[in-house]
């Protein structure tokens, strides 16, 4: 999904994941939202904010279960340490991983991103999008939110084009 | 009992030297509070005289209606003045009414509970048991429902993103928000808790002074303070419980968002 700053991209992220008031039909596998409660709702459509929050000091205290944390952040490249890392110290890409890692494990059947890349460098970048590719195979449906057409071009099978409040479907590149 | 000493106009008058003292301090310093001072010290004196004339009226006809009356009156007052004290109040009648009844709730029924239980004084309306009992209940009941309401929004708004971060991987209103009313909850009931391990010791509480001044003896008027703190206590927590919890419940919703467009914009600095 792209769209120029302020079209209401995020906006419209908040309001599929129902973190604001919003009216509207929406549907997961024709089930309509307002059947499932609110909590249940999220843990089916996953959202990742541009700048993910943190409720705690260190990293470990944000994944329930640690154990079956690690596992899934070894692929990611982070070591058993990682638990006592407090929050403060992280990188700009490593939070961003590590929100990624959050909210996949809850295990959700849609996953909206908000500019999840903006700020990472080309590593990083491409550490997000094979990790990313990788779920979108096994079901993971993904709405992602980028200004870079390239990225569009990678990892796009939909483009959808965000212009004053209205989103009309482009054909991909 | 009545071994207390009198005082006249003129000893008041040269006790409120020491404010025109202050005033010149002011003046010297350029602190410019000279004029608040005196105002202020002119607004005291003025509303104790009055409040001194209300009493004298309503402790001579004892009645039910009229001790309830004044009680409301008190209630309102206090809901108003904790509403002011907000950062970012909420927005329409919440603002006034969720103070004002977690404060109406506990501090009558914990006034209530000890003219029937501890005092029992003949009718149990009786004013003069009742009212000083209650504006002491309500004084503290309103700084900590005040505190708790303040933190708790204030809070709400400075961990937005954590609170909305826990609310996205699935959490439920309660579990997403319970540090932030635990702190509410803890801001709250502190200035009591404070003040119950400082009394005796830092301070002695001016309910107690007054009683011993007036000629009471200082092992009964130590009971009564014993009994009011209890009782401040006690009607500041569930004051604060159910003014946190409303809280929560008024900046949730049922779909387990977080509504702070129920708090009002921030006031201009």
């Amino acid at each position: 999904m792209r769209g120029p700053s302020g079209a209401g991209k995020t906006l419209l992220l908040r309001a599929i994941a129902d973190l604001d008031p919003n009216v509207g039909l929406v549907t997961l596998d024709g089930r309509d939202r307002s059947t499932i409660a609110g909590s249940e709702w999220r843990r089916l459509v996953g959202y990742v904010p541009a700048e993910p929050g943190w409720w705690a000091d260190t990293v470990g205290e944000h994944f329930g279960e640690w154990t079956a944390a690690l596992a899934f952040l070894r692929d990611l490249g982070f070591p058993e340490e990682t638990k006592a890392w407090p929050i403060t110290r992280l990188s700009t890409g490593e939070r961003l991983r590590l929100a990624l890692a959050r909210a996949l494990m809850v295990g959700p059947k849609v996953l909206l991103l908000d500019e999840p890349t903006a700020a990472l460098d080309v590593a990083s970048v491409a550490a997000v999008e094979s990790l990313i590719n990788a779920r979108m195979r096994t079901g993971l449906a993904v709405l992602w939110v980028t200004h870079d057409g390239e990225q569009a071009k990678r990892v796009a099978h939909r483009l959808l084009v965000v212009e004053a409040g209205r989103v009309r479907e482009e054909a991909p590149e | 009992m009545n071994s207390y000493i009198a005082l006249s106009y003129w000893d008041l008058a040269a006790a409120s030297t020491l404010v025109f003292i202050n005033a010149g301090l002011s003046i010297i310093f350029r602190l410019r509070l000279h004029r608040s001072l005196l105002i202020a010290a002119i607004r005291m004196a003025v509303q104790l005289a009055l409040v001194g004339l209300v009493l004298t009226t309503l402790f001579s006809v004892v009645s039910l209606l009229w001790t309830g009356l004044v009680a409301l009156a008190m209630v309102l007052f206090a809901g108003h003045e904790a509403a002011q004290r907000q950062e970012r109040p909420f927005s329409g009648w919440w603002s006034y009414g969720l103070g004002t009844g977690s404060m109406m709730m506990s501090s009558v029924l914990v006034t209530v509970f000890a003219l029937l239980t501890a005092l029992r004084p003949n009718p149990w309306y009786d004013p003069r048991y009742a009212i000083p009992l209650l504006g002491m209940i309500l004084g503290n009941c309103m700084t900590g429902i005040a505190l708790g309401l303040d933190t708790l929004s204030t809070s709400l708004v400075s961990r937005r993103a954590g609170v909305e971060a826990q609310l996205m991987l699935g959490a439920t209103r309660q579990q997403a928000v319970a540090p932030v009313t635990r702190q509410a909850l803890r801001s709250a009931l502190m200035p009591t808790i404070n003040s119950m391990a400082a009394t005796g010791v830092v301070s002695l509480p001016g309910m107690m002074t007054g009683q011993i001044l007036g000629g009471v003896p200082p092992a009964e008027a130590v009971k009564y303070q014993i009994l009011v703190m209890f009782l401040i206590a006690g009607g500041t927590g569930l004051g604060a419980v159910t003014a946190v919890l409303g809280g929560v419940y008024r900046l949730t919703d049922g779909r387990h968002r977080l509504r702070l467009d129920r708090l009002r914009p921030p006031k201009p600095a």
